[in-house]
């Protein structure tokens, strides 16, 4: 495809000279930092405070790495970590995949208001309602239920996650209503033809939001911070903040690389899917 | 690369014969429970979005104009938005915040374009360098930012010696005042920069080659066809992540909780969010943390409001 420069009139030196400096470049830049913290948790007390500091650890000491796992419980906020990551997915996929039918599919009385509505809320940057929702979960409207501590308080917010809701619709839009009809007819009623129908066509855009919500829980930091105060609840991004403090900075750092290397797994495992998935929500050039 | 590949891959059923047999009574039933049904899939996300999303929205500007103290709740007018003007670290934080985002744009917002600019040119080593500057987006954030910790350190960090090899003068780094908004932004920008790259790379793709083709013809040379050719074709998506930078910038609060401590040295690093924080968890003051959570929704409002006006219109 002819991009900027043609093809025919690139200087193919200067070209392989600018690709070469530019993957050197951006090793270092990139993978430099992570080569650095993966070492200096090697490093002894003494050592990681040194002035200058070592460029590799002279007496690698991988003790380090089992006194952040106990010292920060990371198997713990691993664990809460994935239950949140994975609650909050299988509430957004229940609540707002049949949201997303319902406004695309069985026009629903005020459905268009109600997503307006829904859209609006993409204004406002969570951060800002964070004091309201935060007295709202402990004390919540009519039922006078208390979800601090309690997973439901990251799961049901979760649901309201207008880009999802969305981008489904968007989605189920583009499925041909001829389709739907051919399912009626066939005797499938609303939910049966959600189920074997429009679900099953819709396996990349559900492959999206699943990516989304899951790195979105897995990012967070204020809201889990706020909600989940008990050290035997908290997440990796908050629990290694948290207990941080009188820790020393190797064994801090180790449990940083520790907290670390899901992500890059997941990441390295689902590349492909991630990245395509990126440029898919509606950004259209 | 737009959303075809997650186009549903539906084949085009035949033509549909009507039931014809079903009586109408049958169908207005069957209409009546399809519209029951349809307010039904609603209720669940419906509920949600109300108790967590619309109702803290009105009750934000409801406590904001409340004071609670033990147990007991009074208006008290505009009394919380005046105790927090007063408080000392209030003008830093909105300094703090507002030069963050100018600089996190100044610095974040160009260089992913100008990154994705020259990688889509790369016929070598373009998934490499994709999945190089992604990587940062993935860790958690508390896991970099650890590591920015580390490196900032003025005497055992990394880049103080490398800037001390290289005989440049060394810094204090988040322990300055004036390098502390500038050291938060190189952090948060190496943490998010990969996600702006990936979508004006994406957004690249879609310019059609005759476009370049014809600007050559006319005599354009290279920085003309960026300017006359690559901005205005990305015009919509620049713009959009324009917005997006900003109203995601003006949230700053982890990068300054962990580099440094929060509020840094002489309230540096103090962020809006953070002395939000402070107000509603440290000083129990619940109400004037809403008072500044309606004082950044105001300000970001208004921003999002000017950028739907001056904004290019879709075609």
């Amino acid at each position: 495809m002819r991009t900027l420069i043609s093809p025919t009139r690139l200087n193919k030196r200067a070209y392989r000279v600018l690709v070469a400096l530019t993957v050197v470049l951006f090793t270092l830049v990139f993978i430099g930092p992570l080569y650095w913290m993966v070492t200096g948790a090697l490093k002894s007390g003494q050592e990681v405070a040194q002035v200058p500091p070592t460029l590799y650890p002279k007496h690698p000491q991988l003790g380090n790495y089992a006194e952040a796992w106990t010292a920060l419980t990371i198997g713990r906020l691993l664990f809460n970590t994935v239950w949140y990551a994975f609650g909050a997915l299988a509430f957004q996929l229940v609540f707002d995949v049949a949201a997303a039918y319902a406004f695309s599919k069985l026009r629903p009385v005020l459905g268009r208001t109600i997503l307006g509505l829904m859209l609006a809320t993409l204004m406002i940057p969570a951060t800002v309602l964070v004091i309201p929702q935060y007295v709202t979960v402990i004390d919540l409207p009519v039922l006078h239920w208390n979800l601090l501590d309690s997973p439901w308080a990251i799961w049901l917010p979760a649901v309201t996650n207008a880009f999802v809701i969305f981008l489904l619709k968007r989605f189920f839009d583009s499925i041909p209503d001829d389709l739907l009809a051919a399912a009626a007819i066939d005797g499938a009623g609303s939910l049966r033809t959600l189920l074997y129908v429009v679900l099953p066509m819709s396996r990349p855009i559900l492959g999206v939001v699943a990516i989304f919500s899951v790195t979105a829980v897995w990012k967070d930091f204020l809201w889990p911070l706020l909600v989940e105060p008990s050290p035997g609840n908290r997440t990796v991004n908050v629990g290694i903040y948290a207990f941080s403090t009188g820790l020393t900075q190797n064994v801090v750092i180790a449990g940083a690389v520790i907290a670390a290397v899901p992500t890059v797994l997941f990441f390295l495992a689902f590349q492909k899917n991630i990245m395509a998935g990126l440029t898919t929500g509606g950004l259209k050039g | 690369m737009t959303a075809t590949s997650v186009l549903p891959m539906a084949e085009t059923p035949g033509p549909a014969t009507p039931a014809t047999h079903r009586g109408s009574r049958g169908r207005r039933k069957r209409r009546l429970r399809d519209v029951a049904g349809g307010q039904l899939y609603l209720v669940g996300a419906v509920a949600c979005f109300a108790v967590f999303s619309w109702y803290p929205m009105v009750r934000e500007f409801i406590m904001s104009f409340q004071r609670t103290r033990r147990g007991v709740t009074t208006w008290v007018g505009w009394g919380n938005y005046m105790r927090v003007w007063h408080d000392p670290s209030f003008f830093a934080a909105w300094r703090n915040t507002a030069l963050f985002t100018v600089l996190a744009l100044a610095f974040g917002y160009a260089l992913p374009f100008v990154i994705a600019v020259v990688l889509n040119e790369f016929r070598h080593a373009q998934g490499y360098l994709r999945a190089l500057v992604y990587l940062p987006v993935m860790l958690p954030p508390a896991s970099a930012l650890f590591l920015f910790r580390y490196a900032y350190d003025p005497g055992a960090g990394i880049f103080n010696r490398i800037l001390s090899l290289l005989h440049l003068p060394t810094s204090q780094w988040t322990q300055s005042t004036t390098m502390a908004i500038p050291s938060l932004v190189i952090a948060s920008t190496w943490m998010n920069m990969g996600g702006a790259i990936l979508i004006y790379l994406a957004a690249l793709q879609n310019i059609p080659g005759e476009l370049y083709e014809a600007a050559e013809l006319d005599g354009a040379g290279l920085l003309r066809r960026v300017w006359t050719v690559t901005v205005p074709q990305t015009r919509l998506i620049l713009s959009l992540m324009f917005l997006l930078q900003v109203v995601a910038t003006m949230q700053l609060f982890i990068e300054p909780l962990i580099l440094a401590g929060g509020a840094g040295v002489e309230d540096s690093t103090t962020s809006v969010v953070y002395l939000m924080y402070q107000h509603a968890f440290r000083q129990n003051d619940l109400n004037g943390a809403a008072a500044l959570g309606v004082m950044l929704l105001v300000v970001l409002a208004g921003f999002s409001a000017l950028y739907a006006r001056l904004s290019p219109k879709q075609d």
